[in-house]
């Protein structure tokens, strides 16, 4: 398994400069990793983004959900989903998933899977079940 | 419940909160003296959680410093320097002491503060906090572990309603709100166009019934802090023309204390708005003037005033 992982990483790496989180979002974040951003925010930019766009923590460099925002919503042939999408709550990272190959934890669905408080009581599948 | 809960259920009042100054070092007793001048205007006052990445006497230590002295608190939770099983601890720590409010935050980085080389944790973003805390109010820790009974919590959030990219910022604070916030404490604003531009956009879409919109203002004496504010506050900007009105007046304190004024009027003509966070920067007895200004009373008589109201009916 540990070779998927290493052929994701070469593809990835340079073009999105993926961090290897092993539960990919980018497609939901206009194609750009928010593992980037220096507070690795998953769920929209932080208060703390500069008058020109810029990064709070390194002035360089624009801000990684500035720029996830506007290709979202502007990069062509994103599918309609994908930037329907973007304000999701995206739920906390699972640590231990780091190194791990995202295309195998998508395709067995690990990625998706979320600490059983993550969803509120009312939304939980035994709440349906009840209802 | 707490005070500000009950403001939040009955839906009409204004609300003020403040923030309350730091301490880093005296007694309980220097404390309550530090809060005295904005606490009698304020329902409840935050507790910060070393704000600009400084270490100060910690948010639990503060938020139970002021139940003691009878000030409400609201216990902020920023995500830079604590893993959600620390923050977790935190929220149900506080609640043992009797504390409900919670105020979630991202928080600024570590390079904001004075100690840059610090190691950043940021295990939780602002959203996730909050839908966190939900967690707790409803009996379970994130792991699914049970809480019995559960804490009441009043819980939530802050925006930054002038920084890129504007046009989401609105989006952003209703998946707050929608992961549980029932008010926002809002940066402070120095583009009043940019403010009603975001309250507006949450008031259309029905989120202001939802939750209790309040817009912050620093009340200031000079242009020093807005200069600092616009060069060294992450994520804040201060148009020159605001800066250059304060600077260049005859009176530069009390040219401060219009731009402040005004300010507060503006945020609490726009629909949607609850109410104000206060910040004082002058400690020159300035909020009881600009209350006064307002038509804010203190908050035992709007508390005595809803009283008389509900026996009366
Ligand atoms: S400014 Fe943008 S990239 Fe920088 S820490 Fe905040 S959200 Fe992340």
């Amino acid at each position: 398994m540990k070779i998927i992982a290493a052929i994701e990483h070469v593809i990835k790496k340079p073009i999105w400069d993926c961090q290897m989180c092993g539960q990919c979002v980018l497609h939901d974040t206009g194609m750009t990793c928010p593992m980037t951003c220096p507070k690795t925010l998953r769920n929209g930019p932080c208060g703390g983004v500069r008058e020109d766009g810029h990064c709070e923590v390194k002035p360089e460099m624009r801000c990684v959900w500035v720029k996830a925002e506007d290709r979202s919503r502007n990069m062509p042939l994103l599918p309609t989903v994908w930037r329907e999408h973007f304000n999701n709550l995206r739920p906390p990272v699972d640590n231990r998933l780091k190194g791990d190959s995202s295309w195998k934890n998508a395709i067995s669905g690990r990625d998706k899977e979320t600490p059983p408080g993550w969803t509120p009581v009312a939304e939980a599948p035994e709440a349906e079940a009840k209802a | 419940m707490s005070r500000l809960g009950e403001l939040l259920d009955k839906g009409d009042e204004l609300i003020i909160t403040g923030e309350a100054p730091v301490i880093d070092g005296g007694t309980l007793k220097d404390y309550e003296a530090k809060l005295a001048e904005l606490a009698p205007w304020c329902d409840a006052m935050n507790a910060t959680d070393n704000t600009a990445a400084h270490a100060h006497a910690s948010n639990v230590a503060m938020a139970i410093a002021m139940q003691r002295v009878g000030v409400e608190p609201i216990l902020q939770v920023v995500c830079r320097d604590k893993n959600r099983i620390a923050q977790q601890a935190d929220i149900m720590g506080v609640a043992l002491h009797g504390v409900e409010n919670i105020c979630c935050l991202t928080g600024d980085d570590v390079t904001a503060g004075d100690e840059p080389e610090a190691r950043r944790v940021f295990d939780l973003d602002g959203p996730q906090l909050v839908r966190l805390a939900n967690s707790l109010k409803e009996g379970r820790y994130l792991s699914g572990r049970k809480i019995d009974p559960a804490p009441s919590l009043v819980i939530g959030a802050v925006e930054n309603p002038a920084t890129h990219p504007l046009d989401y910022r609105a989006q952003r604070a209703a998946k707050k709100i929608l992961a549980g916030a029932r008010f926002l404490q809002l940066q402070i604003c120095y583009h009043p166009e940019r403010l009603e531009a975001f309250v507006a956009a949450l008031h259309a879409n029905g989120f202001t019934d939802k939750c209790a919109i309040l817009p912050t203002v620093v009340a200031v004496k000079g242009p020093g802090p807005l200069r600092f504010m616009d060069s060294s506050v992450p994520g804040i900007s201060v148009p020159v023309e605001t800066i250059a009105r304060v600077a260049d007046a005859d009176d530069s304190a009390e040219e401060a204390y219009q731009l402040v004024l005004e300010q507060c009027q503006h945020a609490l003509a726009l629909p949607g708005v609850r109410g104000l966070h206060l910040t004082d920067f002058r400690k020159d007895g300035s909020i009881s003037r600009l209350c006064a200004d307002l038509g804010i009373r203190p908050r035992s008589e709007r508390e005595s005033r809803a009283n008389d109201f509900a026996l009366a009916n």
